[in-house]
């Protein structure tokens, strides 16, 4: 680096640059930022963090200003319609209640046992478990946009061929919300002090034992918590329902049907599905609507974060206690 | 030497090493199967890379890969077709770039705010609400577009007579970059707090001890030495603007335009994909084949961008571990 001239071994660690250069700052005359300089800093920093809260202020007022007038009971009990004023949203929100459900079902086996792969098995050495590795890092940041894509080519239609049903809208979430599950889990097994696993080990238990009777267990609060922040991105997620072909005017619910796959076999629509095509119609009364439906959407975020809140802090204070 | 001792050692009769037991098969078994899981996630992104190959291999049979890379007229549902995709790439990148001029300043300043500035009391409130914003929904934000930004930009205009244009009342860049910037805020601020946190204790006492000022410690060590996680944060922030759908589709516009202006509407990449993939595109059309030429061109900048980020968060942190 920038110490050329010294040897190797005797080149001070990053922090002492930093210093130096801390110091160097000071004696070149200015000495101290004048007050007012930071005044100014400190302001532009507040405004940083207050225009998020702002923001998330006004989008609430506004939607409950303009979504008041339809906040009833017909907004459960009607289904969509393309005349405004006996819309509402009923299969859009038995639609999310089913896609979530599919998401739950598929993720939490798949992540759970990746996790537990990752962090009790793998040897991090071998190359293809650092490929499963970056592999996981890479798809968390894959646009949903591209799951939506392949949705269409390989769910509903190609190699699995299910059709624009709940359980191509599923999978399609599913996948989508893998990488985030994993990761949680993941943190929530490294999580678990290392005693636990020896003192687990010392009186006999084989790998398998101590993880399915100690480490799961413990670490139980921290995959919930992912899995119901992971669900609660699925149920707002609009552009791959789109490609995967959820539809807007669904006018039924999924059949409970054994013969439907318990109405998984179904056409469907979502929440965020039916909020977006009543944004796109230029009546007034699909946006008061559209208003009315985030509302329900946001009551729903609120409650899975907070239960989600609720479950981290209990864990982290049972923790404590130890 | 060895017979002797071989000879000194009595052996039982089985031979049998200390410390391996019978072999378990079960427990083989288990370690296979969570194994096959994890390889799932492998699939997953073979099952992406082979679904957009396909169809995008078929696009590239029917349009020269010129017409398509250097092409500055985008109508492939028109006919005569022309498939040059500058227009929508421009689209994308105008707004992405519009989105990191608002989510870099504000963004970063947030994280200092956390990180240098906040008591443990302000922390407490403001890092979930921070996390309640990162989670709501497109669609909200896209709403919130439509009623609110949208017509708040054409009052400033209408306000302050001097500045240049005006604004699009159906859709513009600026808008959109807007949104999507203040969408972002919390990923940039909470990636770029947790390298800050990082940074060791002793580097911000020392600065202090030799006199400098919060200001001082805050933008000229605590920044500098957590660069690479912060640089990590922007490419994070950067691949989620440019993959985002639905407020691009509600305040952006669907239209392409290849302009530069922020006060016009354009098309960007998402919303082409968006728009013309639903309803019953029919499998094998030239339109079809579009759709997934588009996805892999974003799919290969995402994937880029995101390997340059976990290049940049390996080595942040390996400096402080």
């Amino acid at each position: 680096m920038a110490f050329g001239r010294r040897a190797k071994d005797e080149s001070p660690p990053q922090g002492e640059t930093l210093l130096h250069s801390a110091a160097l700052a000071t004696r070149e005359g200015e000495v101290r930022a004048p007050r007012a300089k930071q005044l100014a800093f400190k302001g532009f920093l507040l405004f940083s963090v207050l225009i998020g809260i702002a923001t998330l202020i006004t989008l609430i007022v506004i939607a409950f200003i303009d979504g008041l007038p339809r906040l009833n009971l017909d907004l459960f009990t009607e289904f969509p319609s393309s005349i405004p004023s006996n819309a509402g949203l009923q299969s859009a929100i038995v639609g999310s209640i089913y896609l979530m459900v599919g998401v739950a079902a598929v993720t939490l086996p798949l992540a759970v046992a990746t996790a537990i792969y990752l962090e009790e098995y793998a040897d991090p050495n071998r190359w293809w478990n650092r490929l499963i590795e970056v592999n996981i890092q890479n798809l968390a940041a894959v646009p949903s946009i591209v799951y939506g894509i392949l949705g269409l080519a390989f769910i509903v239609r190609g190699p699995l061929s299910l059709g624009p049903v709940v359980l191509a809208g599923s999978l399609t979430l599913a996948l989508l919300v893998l990488p985030t599950v994993i990761l949680a889990s993941r943190e929530a097994i490294r999580a678990v002090p290392a005693s636990i696993r020896q003192g687990a080990m010392a009186l006999g238990a084989t790998r398998w034992q101590t993880i399915r009777h100690q480490v799961l267990p413990a670490s139980i609060p921290g995959i919930a918590t992912g899995m119901i922040l992971a669900l609660s991105r699925a149920i707002g997620e609009t552009a791959p329902l789109l490609l995967v072909g959820g539809l807007t005017f669904i006018t039924f619910n999924p059949d409970f049907r054994p013969e439907d796959l318990f109405g998984f076999d179904s056409a469907f629509t979502a929440l965020p599905l039916q909020i977006f095509d009543y944004l796109r119609r230029p009546q007034e009364e699909f946006r008061v609507l559209a208003a009315a439906g985030i509302i329900v959407l946001l009551i729903v975020l609120l409650a899975m974060n907070s239960i989600a809140i609720y479950i981290r802090n209990r864990y982290r204070k049972k923790l404590e206690q130890n | 030497m060895e017979q002797a001792t071989t000879g000194a050692i009595p052996r039982p009769a089985a031979e049998r090493r200390l410390g391996v037991a019978r072999p378990r098969w079960g427990e083989r078994l288990i370690e296979a199967s969570l194994f096959v899981a994890a390889l799932i996630s492998i699939l997953v992104t073979a099952g992406i890379i082979f679904s957009l190959a396909g169809p995008t291999i078929e696009f590239f049979r029917e349009v020269p890969a010129r017409e398509f890379f250097f092409g500055t007229d985008w109508s492939p549902t028109f006919t005569p077709a022309s498939f040059g995709v500058i227009p929508i790439l421009v689209g994308t990148l105008a707004v992405t770039f519009w989105a990191m001029v608002f989510a870099i300043p504000l963004g970063l300043g947030a994280a200092i705010w956390l990180s240098e500035y906040a008591s443990t009391k302000r922390r407490r409130v403001v890092k979930p609400v921070l996390e309640v914003l990162e989670g709501i929904p497109t669609v909200a934000y896209g709403f919130f577009g439509i009623v609110f930004v949208l017509p708040l930009l054409a009052d400033i205009w209408e306000l302050l007579p001097f500045l240049p244009g005006e604004p699009n009342l159906f859709g513009n860049v600026l808008a959109g970059g807007l949104i999507l910037g203040i969408m972002i805020i919390p990923t940039v601020a909470s990636i770029s707090e947790d390298a800050m946190a990082a940074v060791p204790r002793g580097l911000r006492e020392g600065a202090y001890g030799l006199g400098a000022n919060k200001l001082q410690v805050s933008t000229r060590v605590v920044v500098p030495a957590a660069l690479s996680g912060i640089v990590a944060s922007f490419v994070l922030g950067f691949s989620r603007a440019i993959g985002e759908t639905i407020v691009v589709l509600l305040v952006v516009g669907l239209i392409p335009n290849l302009t530069f202006d922020p006060l016009e509407s354009a098309q960007t990449m998402t919303a082409f994909i968006a728009s013309t993939g639903t309803g019953d595109i029919a499998t094998g059309t030239i339109t079809y084949k579009t759709i997934f030429a588009v996805g892999s061109l974003l799919f290969v900048i995402t994937f880029l961008v995101n390997m340059v980020s976990i290049r940049l968060v390996r080595r942040y942190r390996q400096v402080y571990d």
